[in-house]
C-alpha cells in the first residue's frame, strides 16, 4: 500500500489537517514578509501588536502570566502550602482569603499558586518530551523512508488507537502514579500525534528541490535531516507544541480529578477541584477557582496559537 | 461497487485488524509483562520464596513472555478475558453488564451532537468572517480547551443545585418513566455534547471552507448560483468524506470524555468500571476494558475511512 503524506488514521484533537497544510503557506509568507520587516525596523511592541489580534494578545498575556506564576508562585503565596489558616471551611472571598478557603480551611489562593507549578510545569515537561521524541522519530521515518518508515508508522498507529486517557489509565494501573510516571505517561500519550505531524511535514519537505539537490550532492541522511528538513519544520511544530501542551494539561488535570494523578499532599489544579468537590452544592469558590484557572490557561494558549496560525498565512481560516 | 474500491476496503479492514493486534501487544506489554510479579503482589511482602514460586507456577508466570501473550490473545479472541481480581466474577460478564449503558450514552450523545455540530460548522463556514463566525470561533475554541469536569461541575451547579431541575447523579435503577429517563440522561449527555460539538463544528468548518476555496465553487458563484445552492448542492457532497472523518474523530473523543463524565455522574458504564479497576489495580479487568475501548475506536475510524471511500465517486467507478 502506498503511504500518503496525509495520515488517514488521525487522532482526536490534534488538528493536524490544517497544520500540515501550513508548512508551505508559511514559508511563502516568510519569504514575502522578511524584506518589509527588515526595511521598516518597527519597534518590538508595534510589531507584536501588528501580528496579533486583541484576542491573540490576551492569550499571550495569560500564558506569560501563568508561566511567571509557575516560577514565583510559592514565594508570593500568602500562606504555606498545607497551612490550616482558617476555621471557616469552604469560606467565601474575604480580605484575608481572596479566593476563599478549602474543605480543611486552607487558603485557596495559596493552594492554587502552589499548584501552578504542578499543572504548568508537569505539562510543559511532558509536552517538550512528546514533541522532541515525536519530531525525532518523524524525521527518522521521513528521511529513511521504506521499511523504517513503515515499521515506525505502524507502531505509532497502534499507539494512537489507544485513546490517551485510556492509555494513561492502563499505565497508572500497572505502575502506580508518581510525578515522573505522570510526565512519562502524558508524553507517551502524545508522542504519536507529534510523530504524525512531523512525519507528514518532513515527507512534504523531502520532495522539495533543495532537498533533492542535497541528495544529489551526496549529503548524508543525517545532514539532510538536520540542515535541510528540520529548520523548515520548526514553525509549525511550535504551534503544534502549544496544542499538545493544552491536551496534556487537560489529560493530567483529568487524571488528578479522578484521584489518579498528582497525589496528596501535593496538589495540581485538577486535584484541587477533586478535593473540594464536596463544596459544589454550596457553590463554593474552592471548587470553581481551580477549574477556572485551568480554563484560563488552556483557553489562553488556544487563543494565542489560533492567532499565530491565522496570521501566519493560514489557508483555511484567513478571514480575520 | 467496483474491484478497486473493494480492494481498498479489504486493505483498510486488514490494516485495522493488524493495528488491533499491535494494540493488544502494547496493552499486554504494559499490564502483563513489566510489573512482573502478580504473585508477589498477591501474597504480600512477607511471603516465603517457595510460596511465591508455587503461585507463579499456578498463574503460569514462569512461562516465556511470548507464550503467555499468545495464550492471552487466544483467550481474548474467544471472549475470555479472565477473572476479575477484586470480585472473582468473569471479566466478560462485568463488561457485558456495563457496555450497553455506555453504548446508550454514546448513542444519545451522537444523536444530539452531530446535527448541532454540522449546523454550527456549515453556517460559520458560509458566513466566514462575519460576527457570527467570530463569536462561534471563540466559543468553540474555549469549549474545546476547557476540561470536561469544569463543564460537568458547572452543569451540576446550575441545573441540579441552583435550579433543581435535574438529579446530580444518575441512578438507572430508579427510572420508571420516559420523562425520568430523560432527566437521568440530560446531564451526562449535555456535558459530553458540549465537548464534542465544539470539536466537530471546528473540523466541519475547516472541511467546508477547504471546498469553498476551490475553483469549482468560484465557477458556481459566477454562474449565478445562490449561496444556499452552492453550499448544499456543490460543496456538501464533496465534504461528506472529511465530515465523516471529523464526526468519527470527535466521537472517538467520547472515549476519553466518558471516563470523566461517567465518574462524575456516577453513571454505571464501562468507563467508570475501568476507573474502578485502575484504582483497585485489577489487571484482567483493565485489560478487558482497554481492549473493548480500542476495538470500538478502531471500528469508528474504519467506518470513517469506508465512508470516505464510498462517498468518492472516482474510487467507485474506476
Amino acid at each position: 500500500m502506498i503511504r500518503h503524506a496525509n495520515p488517514h488514521l488521525p487522532h482526536a484533537g490534534t488538528e493536524h489537517y490544517d497544520i500540515a497544510g501550513d508548512a508551505n503557506a508559511m514559508s511563502d509568507q516568510v519569504v514575502a514578509e522578511t524584506p518589509i520587516v527588515a526595511a521598516t525596523k518597527q519597534g518590538l511592541l508595534k510589531r507584536l501588536v501588528r501580528r496579533f489580534s486583541v484576542l491573540g494578545l490576551l492569550g499571550l498575556a495569560i500564558v506569560v502570566f501563568w508561566m511567571v506564576i509557575a516560577f514565583i508562585g510559592p514565594w508570593i503565596a500568602p500562606y504555606k502550602s498545607g497551612a490550616l489558616s482558617s476555621m471557616d471551611v469552604f469560606g467565601g472571598s474575604s480580605h484575608a482569603f481572596p479566593l476563599g478557603t478549602d474543605y480543611l480551611g486552607r487558603d485557596m489562593l495559596s493552594r492554587i499558586l502552589y499548584g501552578t507549578r504542578y499543572t504548568v510545569g508537569l505539562a510543559f515537561m511532558a509536552a517538550v518530551l512528546a514533541s522532541v521524541i515525536g519530531t525525532f522519530f518523524g524525521l527518522v521515518a521521513a528521511v529513511s523512508g521504506r521499511w523504517v518508515d513503515e515499521i515506525l508508522s505502524r507502531l505509532f498507529d497502534a499507539l494512537i488507537s489507544i485513546p490517551s486517557k485510556v492509555l494513561a489509565l492502563v499505565v497508572i494501573a500497572a505502575f502506580g502514579s508518581s510525578i515522573p510516571m505522570l510526565t512519562g505517561v502524558a508524553a507517551l500519550a502524545y508522542i504519536p500525534g507529534a510523530f504524525r505531524i512531523s512525519r507528514s511535514l518532513a515527507v512534504n519537505l523531502m520532495t522539495l528541490e533543495y532537498v533533492q539537490v542535497a541528495r544529489a550532492r551526496g549529503e548524508r541522511l543525517f545532514y539532510i535531516a538536520r540542515k535541510e528538513v528540520l529548520p523548515n519544520m520548526i514553525h509549525p511544530m511550535l504551534a503544534d507544541f502549544g496544542l499538545r501542551f493544552v491536551f496534556i494539561v487537560l489529560l493530567l488535570s483529568g487524571l488528578s480529578f479522578l484521584g489518579l494523578g498528582v497525589q496528596p499532599p501535593n496538589a495540581d489544579w485538577g486535584s484541587l477541584v477533586r478535593e473540594n468537590i464536596g463544596g459544589l452544592s454550596d457553590g463554593a469558590l474552592a471548587v470553581l477557582m481551580p477549574a477556572i484557572a485551568i480554563a484560563t490557561l488552556t483557553i489562553g494558549v488556544n487563543l494565542f496559537i489560533d492567532n499565530l496560525r491565522r496570521r501566519g498565512g493560514h489557508g483555511q481560516g484567513d478571514a480575520q | 461497487m467496483h474491484a478497486h474500491a473493494q480492494r481498498l476496503i479489504a486493505a483498510r479492514l486488514g490494516l485495522a485488524l493488524l493495528t488491533l493486534l499491535l494494540v493488544s501487544a502494547v496493552v499486554f506489554g504494559i499490564t502483563g509483562l513489566l510489573p512482573g510479579d502478580a504473585a508477589q503482589q498477591a501474597l504480600g511482602q512477607a511471603a516465603t520464596p517457595e510460596a511465591v514460586t508455587a503461585l507463579r507456577h499456578q498463574f503460569g508466570l514462569d512461562q516465556p513472555a511470548l507464550q503467555r501473550y499468545v495464550q492471552w490473545l487466544f483467550h481474548v479472541v474467544t471472549g475470555n478475558f479472565g477473572t476479575s481480581l477484586s470480585n472473582n466474577l468473569p471479566v466478560s460478564e462485568l463488561i457485558a453488564t456495563r457496555l450497553p449503558n455506555s453504548l446508550v450514552l454514546a448513542g444519545l450523545t451522537t444523536l444530539v451532537s452531530v446535527p448541532v455540530a454540522l449546523l454550527i460548522g456549515i453556517s460559520s463556514a458560509m458566513f466566514r468572517g462575519s460576527l457570527l463566525d467570530r463569536v462561534l470561533n471563540v466559543l468553540t475554541l474555549s469549549t474545546v480547551a476547557v476540561p470536561e469536569f469544569l463543564i460537568a461541575t458547572i452543569a451540576v451547579l446550575v441545573f441540579a443545585v441552583k435550579l433543581r431541575w435535574l438529579p446530580a447523579l444518575s441512578y438507572l435503577s430508579e427510572v420508571s418513566s420516559f420523562g425520568g429517563l430523560l432527566r437521568i440522561y440530560a446531564m451526562p449527555v449535555k456535558t459530553l455534547c458540549c465537548v464534542i460539538v465544539a470539536q466537530m463544528a471546528r473540523m466541519t468548518r475547516a472541511a467546508v471552507l477547504d471546498q469553498l476555496n476551490s475553483s469549482y465553487v468560484e465557477m458556481a458563484i459566477l454562474k449565478g448560483a445562490s449561496p444556499m445552492r452552492v453550499v448544499l448542492r456543490h460543496v456538501l457532497p464533496n465534504t461528506i468524506g472529511p465530515i465523516a472523518n471529523a464526526v468519527a474523530l470527535s466521537l472517538s473523543y467520547l472515549f476519553g470524555g466518558v471516563v470523566i463524565v461517567e465518574s462524575i455522574f456516577n453513571y454505571p458504564g464501562l468507563a467508570s468500571l475501568m476507573v474502578d479497576a485502575v484504582t483497585n489495580r485489577d489487571m484482567p479487568l483493565v485489560q478487558g476494558c482497554v481492549m473493548v475501548f480500542c476495538a470500538a475506536y478502531l471500528a469508528l475510524v474504519l467506518i470513517a475511512d469506508l465512508a470516505q471511500i464510498v462517498s468518492n465517486p472516482r474510487l467507485r467507478q474506476r
